[in-house]
């Protein structure tokens, strides 16, 4: 039962970090296209300026509860994705000190070094996480030892491929209607008019990947035996739908959170097909890292859910509180301020 | 070159880097919390000048502390995978309890720190910076912890093929650790420290905004002499718990070979351990180790050559590190009480201003001198006695792989250590940004025009 708590709460955690470092990773991806001078470069930097770092942790808590609750997982899925995982991390590194130093040096080259960097580092780990979690969910060639035997260019193979062209469209989505939040007058109507578009190139994919994923793994395995969980792909869909519906109105809040909805939902849809694998082997089911033969001592995943029961609830409350305070739309007052990025 | 040397050498090159920024962070983010909370409760602008000036500094480090700490988190999984898969029971959860209770905590609320100048009453913009410098601090603990329990493993089972939680709560009472984790913020704060002594003293030499930086500088120059001083105090305990759990590691520390009671501490050595011997050895105080050691001039000290050659860490650069690191140790106290001496007109001793911009990079290199001892110390162990770094490497990885990820952390890595130390000189010879408005401290706009013509980068 303990396993099983803590499978769930693995697969929460690693959507909740999506539906939160998607919108900054998608803002830095859709830089190029949407902004159209400094002043618009600067808006989409300080539109994700208070919650990026904060976003990012939820990924670092995804990783060390993987560590903490599944740790023969955590070793063959780490090593196993040696090169995408490095990869991932030097994006990160390069868009996370972006943010800080871009406009410590009053010169346009430095500024467009550092550009070229978040641009790269922003895309880079959504195509990368979006091809993992594709391959995560098809299986991958572990052996006996937990060992992976295939390489990087194993992981490009086509519906690996297609789950990162998901990811890339989801979080730029994602991030254009928080720009619509953020912001006012011609950029945010660039924003909203990229939304429409990014919103029916996701719809295809979405349904692309869905058809696949009934080709290419076993996920829908366990909706079969069990339809109640469909549930949770009707949720997809509505929430995908209500996005449109709310971007439509220009109701950018609601519709970001909706597409919060679809993105969890998502992520969720992949974790549940998964079940009780986190990681399965396409040589033989019965090496696959399942929460039988990964999960923790009893005694540790009983103090980590408590830990996690009492701090997580906290955070997401401040967390809230964040985006909250700091939700108003960027104004020539607030770029003028001080501290701004 | 395998698997195995090349992993070692990422772990540490990426360590080493991330600790750069870490004890920067630990020290003055406490400092600019003191200097703000000078503003609240007086009113004063100068003060506020002063978390705004340091606070940039602390965030130019900051954000390198970031990043270079997720690729560590990481790095357990690619490189370690076997060691983690062993471990992770007890671990992974000290990992992810540090990311639940800390990270979050330090990232949301920096950021509050940040952007709510104008939008958070001045007192609770206060507690947002007091709440990262908490966070920062109980991180320490929690990744503490976790190196503690690899240098003295303690409530844990080995069940099965791997080590599994018994009691958390020998976990988190681990005296090593503890001594490892007061031991850590006291030199981040003394390193903190001549970091703000030393950049108010560059300034001071050259007159410009002298009340600014004579403040910073006497608000630095107690927290430096009281930490530098509890730093030896508490090294040497720290030492003697080393001797408590890790005799090799002080044999090697002190280049110890024989087995004695009444062993002398020598001041002067210098080993050879090819031969198992010491080919100088000067200047004795005869029992001097056992007294460190066990707190008895007659204690018995064992000797590297009764522990097995397969047990023994790297004797030279253990050893060279440990006596560089205490003698600096020894130095510090001695210059934060010149200091000290002349907190109140720190420009009536040129000297003094002139030396302390040059001892910014010696607690900075006493700190990764510490990590070698604990860390190449503690070799061939990864956990001390219960599992060896060979055997703790990731089976799937490759050669390729990891020269191909080691290469780019050098490359990346460089990069931003290099575009730290500019911006940090850059912004720290600037100086504060002058004060326009009539209600700042009139005093803080004397050497306005000085500061102009020094602001261009080195
Ligand atoms: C939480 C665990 C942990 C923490 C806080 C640190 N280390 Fe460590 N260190 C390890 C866990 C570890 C390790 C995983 O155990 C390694 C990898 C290979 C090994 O032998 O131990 C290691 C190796 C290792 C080595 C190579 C030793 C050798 O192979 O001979 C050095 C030089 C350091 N570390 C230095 C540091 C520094 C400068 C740290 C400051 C942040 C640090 N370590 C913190
Ligand atoms: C090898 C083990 C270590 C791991 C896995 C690790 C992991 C991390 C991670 C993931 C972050 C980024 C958090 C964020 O995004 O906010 C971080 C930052 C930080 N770490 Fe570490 N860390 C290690 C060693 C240490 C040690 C030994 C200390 C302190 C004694 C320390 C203190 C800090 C601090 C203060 C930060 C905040 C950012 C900054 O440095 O400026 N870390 N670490
Ligand atoms: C007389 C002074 C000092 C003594 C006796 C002393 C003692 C020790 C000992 C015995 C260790 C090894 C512990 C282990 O194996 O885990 C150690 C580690 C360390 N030292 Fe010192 N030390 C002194 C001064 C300093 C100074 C001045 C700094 C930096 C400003 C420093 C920073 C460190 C660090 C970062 C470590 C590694 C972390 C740890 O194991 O605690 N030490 N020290």
């Amino acid at each position: 039962m303990l396993e099983i708590t803590w499978f769930v709460l693995w697969g929460l955690l690693w959507a909740i970090y999506f539906a939160l470092d998607g919108y900054d990773l998608g803002l830095g991806t859709l830089m190029p296209i949407l902004a159209a001078d400094e002043r618009d470069r600067r808006i989409m930097y300080n539109a994700a300026g208070p919650f990026w770092d904060g976003n990012q942790v939820w990924l670092i808590t995804a990783g060390g509860v993987t560590f903490a609750a599944f740790p023969a997982t955590y070793a063959a899925l780490f090593s196993g994705l040696y090169t995408a995982l490095m990869l991932l991390l030097f994006a990160l590194i390069l868009r996370g000190v972006s943010f800080e130093f871009r406009r410590k040096v009053d010169s346009e080259r430095w500024r467009r070094v550092w550009d070229y960097c978040h641009i790269g580092g922003s895309f880079l780990p959504a195509l990368l996480l979006g091809v993992a979690f594709a391959n995560i969910f098809q299986g991958i060639p572990l052996n006996a030892q937990g060992v992976n035997e295939g390489g990087l260019l194993d992981l490009l193979n086509p519906y690996g491929l297609l789950g990162g062209v998901l990811f890339v469209l989801m979080f730029s989505l994602h991030g254009s209607l928080w720009l619509g939040v953020k912001s006012e007058g011609p950029i945010a109507a660039r924003a909203a008019a990229m939304a429409e578009k990014l919103w029916l190139a996701l719809l295809v994919v979405v349904v692309l990947f869905l058809i696949s994923s009934a080709y290419f793994t076993q996920l829908f395995d366990n909706y079969m035996n069990n339809p109640v969980l469909f549930v949770i792909l009707l949720l997809a869909v509505l929430g995908l739908v209500q996005a449109r519906v709310f971007l439509g109105k220009r109701s950018m809040l609601k519709a970001w959170a909706a597409s919060a909805v679809a993105i969890i939902s998502v992520t969720l849809f992949g974790v549940i097909g998964l079940f009780p694998a986190l990681l399965p082997s396409s040589l033989d089911p019965a090496y696959s890292m399942t929460i039988a033969n990964s999960a923790s001592s009893q005694l540790t995943l009983k103090i980590m859910l408590g830990v996690v029961l009492v701090f997580v609830p906290l955070v997401i409350a401040y967390q809230a509180w964040l985006h909250v305070t700091f939700g108003h739309k960027i104004t020539d007052a607030d770029l003028e301020y001080e501290e701004a990025y | 070159m395998d698997v195995l040397l090349l992993s070692r050498l990422q772990f540490a090159f990426t360590t080493f880097v991330h600790f750069i920024f870490v004890p920067l962070t630990l020290g003055l983010s406490l400092l600019v919390a003191y200097m703000e909370f000078k503003w609240v409760r007086t009113g004063d602008e100068v003060y506020k000048r002063m978390a705004k000036f340091w606070g940039k500094l602390f965030l130019i480090n900051f954000a390198l502390g970031v990043v270079t700490g997720i690729a560590l988190e990481f790095q357990f999984g690619t490189n370690w995978a076997r060691y983690s898969a062993y471990v992770g029971d007890i671990f992974g959860s000290l990992l992810a309890i540090e990311a639940t209770l800390a990270f979050f905590l330090e990232s949301t609320f920096l950021a509050v720190w940040i952007f709510g100048w104008n939008r958070l009453s001045p007192k609770l913009h206060n507690a947002s910076i007091w709440l990262v410098a908490l966070a920062a601090n109980l991180s320490a603990f929690w990744i503490l912890m976790a190196n503690g329990w690899m240098q003295n493993p303690t409530g844990f089972v080995l069940r099965g093929d791997r080590a599994e939680l018994e009691s958390f709560a020998a976990l988190v009472s681990n005296p090593f650790a503890w001594q490892q984790f007061v031991h850590v913020l006291f030199s981040a704060y003394v390193l903190s420290g001549f970091f703000v002594l030393g950049v108010s003293a560059w300034h001071l030499a050259r007159g410009s905004n002298v009340d600014f930086f004579t403040r910073s500088f006497r608000i630095a120059a107690p927290f430096t002499l009281v930490f530098a001083l509890a730093l030896v105090v508490q090294g040497h305990h720290h030492g003697s718990t080393v001797a408590k759990f890790q005799p090799t590691k002080l044999a090697a520390m002190e280049s110890h070979w024989e087995t004695m009671n009444r062993a002398p501490q020598y001041l002067f050595v210098i080993p050879d351990p090819a031969n198992e011997r010491n080919l100088v050895e000067i200047l004795p105080i005869p029992g001097g180790l056992s007294m460190l050691a066990y707190h008895s001039f007659d204690a018995e000290v064992k000797g590297l050559r009764d522990f097995p050659l397969e047990d023994r860490p790297p004797v030279m650069l253990t050893f060279a590190s440990f006596r560089t690191m205490v003698a600096l140790g020894f130095l510090f106290p001695a210059l934060a009480a010149w200091v000290w001496i002349r907190r109140k007109d720190p420009q009536s001793s040129p000297r003094l201003l002139r030396t302390l911009p040059w001892v910014i990079p010696l607690p900075y290199i006493a700190i990764q001198l510490g990590w070698i001892v604990a860390e190449v110390g503690r070799q061939p162990w990864i956990v001390n006695g219960i599992m060896r770094t060979e055997d703790a490497v990731s089976a799937g990885v490759t050669l390729g792989q990891v020269g191909f990820s080691l290469a780019l952390f050098g490359l990346i890595y460089g990069l931003l250590v290099a575009v730290n130390v500019f911006l940090l000189m850059h912004h720290g010879r600037k100086g504060p940004k002058s004060s326009r408005s009539k209600e700042d401290d009139a005093q803080g706009q004397d050497a306005d025009p000085g500061v102009a013509s020094q602001g261009s980068p080195a």
